[in-house]
């Protein structure tokens, strides 16, 4: 009986724990925990893709439906790196690039400090261990930020 | 030998609930032209989370608060409670709230729903919808519309609910005269 009680105690510790693993993976990671070495303001870095010079590759790692709206001329969608299939689509996209691959990040979903998906991206890469990633510093959102300043937009899949 | 069954499901059941607020808590081209303050509010027709047909236009007449929101919009999640919290107390008034969700898919946006309990219908949108608003390029985003249909304001961002209250409840009392 007392090992029946006990068998059922442990089952229920080991369930909470994982759900609290499960939760704690969901934790929102906030955007200002990315070095202020490695963002990137939206002016400057629509003058960089305008000058001609070789293009980072660009990964949006947000909604797909605000990828369709609009996003940056070239960029790819990666996925809501929020959400296990984005972190898992994003560490697909990257799998086979050279860990010294110039790569920027953008989301633009909500308020910098209210983005659930840059830092998860932001870190996610670090630890794989690239070392030239950079994330596009957008303080309001997409629209505001970017789009409505005029800077290269497409829309679509 | 039934009491120690008894007491070890209690034991379990205390676990579990002793754990569940710690869990909840853990829980969490070119611009198109917006359309703006005066202007009628892009008609749509879209299907409720629970398959009922929703049109715009059949809100004529009424206060319209349309918001645009996801599941994974923090600043969206801390409005809609205040939603409807409005929707119940205003609606005899002739509020009428109408949620978007511009999530990709929507089973996220059902389990949210079941945990939010809205008062009021939610719609999923789609860049389709999102273009006929002028981009839904960040949330939250809302429109408040008019009982002619014109749109009132457009609110982007964390919003101040006092005082989009306080304009809901001016609205409202101008209708009655």
């Amino acid at each position: 009986m007392k090992f029946l009680r006990l068998s059922l105690v442990l089952i229920v510790v080991f369930v909470v724990a994982q759900l609290a693993v499960a939760q704690g993976n969901k934790q929102h990671v906030p955007a200002s925990s990315i070095p202020a070495a490695d963002l990137i303001q939206p002016a400057d870095f629509a003058a960089a893709l305008q000058s001609g010079t070789a293009k980072p590759l660009m990964l949006q790692v947000g909604s797909r439906v605000l990828f369709a709206q609009a996003h940056i001329t070239g960029s790819e969608f990666a996925g809501p790196a929020n959400q296990p299939a984005g972190i898992d689509a994003l560490k697909a996209r990257v799998a086979a690039l050279p860990k010294d691959s110039a790569i920027v990040l953008y989301c633009g979903c909500c308020p910098w400090e209210r983005c659930p998906n840059i830092a998860a991206a932001y870190n996610l890469l670090k630890a794989e261990g690239f070392t030239n990633v950079k994330a596009l510093y957008i303080a309001d959102n997409f629209g505001n930020d970017w789009v409505n300043k005029g800077f290269p937009t497409e829309k679509g899949h | 030998m039934k009491t120690s069954i008894s007491r070890t499901i209690l034991l379990a059941a205390a676990l579990l609930l002793a754990a569940a607020p710690e869990l909840r808590a853990q829980s969490t081209s070119k611009a198109v032209a917006k359309p703006a303050a005066g202007r009628i509010a892009p008609d749509f027709t879209r299907q409720t989370l629970d398959g009922k047909p929703i049109r715009l236009a059949s809100y004529k007449g009424k206060v319209v608060l349309l918001n645009f929101w996801a599941t994974w919009c923090g600043p969206c999640l801390t409005e809609i409670p205040r939603f409807n919290t409005w929707q119940t107390k205003y609606a005899p008034q002739g509020l009428q709230i109408l949620g978007v969700s511009m999530d990709d898919d929507s089973a996220p946006v059902q389990k949210a729903a079941r945990k939010l309990q809205f008062t009021y219908p939610v719609v999923m949108g789609d860049e389709k919808l999102g273009e006929q608003y002028g981009g839904v390029l960040g949330l939250p985003i809302s429109y408040l519309i008019g009982p002619d249909g014109k749109i009132i304001d457009r609110l982007q961002g964390e919003t101040n609910l006092d005082s989009l209250e306080k304009h809901i409840t001016t609205l409202l009392a101008s209708q009655k005269h």
